[in-house]
């Protein structure tokens, strides 16, 4: 492990000369606010941004994504034979992203690489991508990622953390992806190892003494899932919802996908988008049935599944970082934190 | 209008105490600010949850279908002409309905003040005619009038049109001499800029359905978007797709919307979805001096035929 200091002076210099090796990702101001965008020829990141409006996640993820194609025309040797889309999968790296953002890309690694599954999607542009993280010295008063097991300088998933010291960042390396980058931007001023992480303990400290949002987790494992399901909260939970697709696909760890094919002439192309729990398609056969056919259902979902199948699948705390992207940009204020409580303080009367 | 809460908290309590209304639908305060969220209140002990205030911009009139019973709703000028366009298209009964009216002095934009700080709002309070905002980083007296969302600005029927009971006086309604200036600078363009225009307003979308999810007449059971045989739109992110979805969303809200502004108060990527509207009801003014859901005994313009009719093939 090893320190390296940063002069802001040297940042857009260093940043430039990564742009050879690798395509670069960060935060840029749009209308609505922050979004995590492809930094075309000299646009630099905005560091000190409050919280992007959508997660990191579709650099890695697209909301619409190419996965295979052939051809129709029976002329061709292999037609209708599928084959896999060609992807770009050149070094690319995320800067400035939240530490949550980093643990959510974990989580959400969870389900695309596993033993018996690896989505190569996935896979492949996780492996081509290098996340240089930016500790957060103030959280917004959306943040309670320090109930979710991470937090403002959570290092799990980066490659890189950097702590803002005004006149320059101090970055700590934690892989060798972390370290690569580094070199090509010729970033090389070594810090003390053991100043530079009391320091990077003292940021963190203060950092999250400054989160005032917090949630309780503690109960949720003591509960049955049925006990949670057949609890009579969800109806007055689920009333304002209006089942749009806001809060899954803000959120950092929301996984889910659809596989649509479309064709255009002789050609054929499969793909995915994000889908969400919201929507009654989502659920809905091709009979008919729908087994989550009203909103109550649906909303219901996503709560048992980020904060108790989750859970109890993999034993690695909830299905979320604490980021309150989905609290913020909800409509209708449907507060995920309001809703954990109930599930973690809910008692089943006998 | 903050006032008038315990007006309506007084008659919700009478409703619900005389068991006259199964619930009372109204808004309750948000667990952030500059929020507040629709709630049904059915029984006594919440009343003091239900709120009023210049962020209840929703329309209320979105959760009227598929109650059961009689129930009491709080609305708003736009709530009542989406109320009045529920009946007149039979998704709810005039007497399975207590209106409770506010007369409205418009909802307050949440984008345009957000815009005015670089951190995160964490306090909102109103004071009659002032809006106290504060951030950590500054705190900020603002005149409601100027962050009024773009449709309260032009809203002509801020007065409920049908109702029960009001919760307080009415209030006085605005002329305009043109209600549609934004329609007349797009119409202004060629038609390269008209079409860079369209580009780049849904250029953000994510497809997440907020603006037809909260629009009171997008009730239909699978909405085209939805349909699979035949598919008449892709449904990922070509962009193509993303503006046939509002393009069409917009036409079949031809000569029903209120403009009540629930749309682009719901896009959380603060898309304009009013831009593909008002052109609509401009023409639905002009052609058919028709403006939505001001009468029950009258059906939409597209929904009716009349002598009248300004174009000469119908006749």
């Amino acid at each position: 492990m090893k320190f390296i200091t940063i002069d802001k002076k040297d940042w857009a210099n260093g940043i430039g000369k990564s742009r050879k090796t690798y395509k670069l990702f960060g935060p840029v101001k749009d209308k609505n606010g922050f979004l995590i965008k492809s930094l075309e020829k000299d646009i630099m990141p905005e560091m000190d941004y409050p919280d992007s409006v959508m997660s990191a996640k579709s650099i890695i993820f697209p909301q619409t994504e190419k996965m295979l194609c052939t051809t129709l025309d029976e002329s061709q040797e292999e037609h209708h034979i599928m084959k896999r889309v060609e992807m770009d999968n050149s070094p690319r790296a995320i800067l400035g992203i939240r530490p949550y953002d980093a643990k959510a890309i974990q989580i959400v690694n969870l389900n695309f690489d596993t033993d018996d599954f690896r989505d190569p999607y996935w896979c492949d542009a996780l492996n081509a991508t290098t996340l240089i993280g930016l500790g957060i010295n103030k959280p917004g008063p959306f943040d309670f990622s320090t109930s979710t097991g991470t937090g403002p300088f959570c290092e799990e998933g980066l490659d890189i953390l950097m702590a803002d010291l005004d006149d320059k960042y101090l970055a700590k390396i934690l892989t060798d992806k972390g370290k690569a980058f580094m070199d090509v931007c010729e970033f090389e001023i070594k810090a003390d190892e053991k100043e530079s992480q009391a320091l990077f303990d003292i940021l963190r400290k203060e950092a999250e003494k400054n989160i005032k949002s917090h949630i309780d987790t503690d109960k949720l494992s003591e509960k049955t899932i049925l006990e949670l399901h057949d609890a009579p909260f969800w109806d007055d939970v689920a009333f304002s919802c209006i089942n749009c697709g806001t809060c899954t696909f803000v959120c950092p760890t929301c996984w889910c996908f659809d596989i649509q094919d479309e064709t255009k002439q002789k050609s054929s192309i499969r793909f995915r988008n994000w889908d969400t729990c919201m929507s009654s398609l989502f659920t809905r056969h091709a009979t008919g049935h729908n087994p989550r056919a009203t909103k109550t259902q649906r909303v219901r979902q996503r709560f048992m599944h980020k904060l108790k199948y989750f859970f109890d699948k993999y034993d690695q705390g909830i299905m979320c970082v604490g980021c309150g992207r989905c609290v913020k940009s909800c409509p209708v204020n449907i507060d995920i934190r309001e809703v954990c409580n109930i599930m973690n303080t809910y008692k089943k009367q006998d | 209008m903050n006032t008038c809460i315990n007006k309506i908290r007084e008659l919700a309590l009478e409703l619900l105490d005389k068991k006259e209304v199964e619930k009372v639908i109204g808004f309750a305060n948000g667990t952030i600010p500059l929020a507040t969220s629709p709630i049904a209140i059915t029984s006594k002990q919440d009343i003091e949850k239900l709120v009023f205030n210049s962020t209840c911009g929703l329309n209320l009139a979105n959760y009227l279908r598929d109650q059961k019973g009689k129930i009491a709703v709080i609305a708003k000028g736009c709530d009542t002409r989406n109320i009045v366009t529920h009946i007149v298209e039979n998704q709810i009964k005039r007497d399975q309905l207590f209106i409770i009216g506010v007369p409205c002095n418009g909802m307050i934009d949440q984008f345009k003040i957000a815009a005015l700080f670089n951190d995160e709002i964490i306090e909102f309070s109103e004071d009659g005619d002032t809006l106290n905002i504060k951030s950590s980083l500054k705190e900020e007296k603002l005149y409601k009038k100027d962050y009024l969302r773009e449709n309260c600005k032009v809203c002509m029927h801020k007065n409920p049109v049908i109702y029960d009971v009001l919760a307080m006086d009415l209030v006085e309604e605005q002329t305009l001499d043109n209600p549609y200036p934004d329609v007349d600078k797009i119409e202004a363009m060629d038609s390269d800029k008209k079409w860079q225009h369209f580009q780049d307003l849904t250029k953000n979308c994510i497809r997440c359905y907020a603006c037809k999810n909260a629009c009171p007449l997008c009730y239909c059971p699978t909405c085209f978007v939805d349909e699979s045989s035949p598919q008449w739109v892709g449904k990922g992110q070509n962009k193509t797709d993303v503006n046939t979805f509002h393009y069409l969303r917009a036409f079949h809200c031809a000569g029903r919307c209120t403009d009540c502004g629930a749309c682009v108060q719901a896009c959380p990527m603060d898309i304009n979805v009013r831009d593909f509207t008002r052109k609509l009801n401009k023409d639905s003014f002009e052609m058919f001096g028709w403006e939505a859901g001001l009468d029950i005994t009258k059906r939409p313009p597209l929904d009716a035929y009349s002598p009248d009719d300004p174009d000469d093939f119908i006749k």
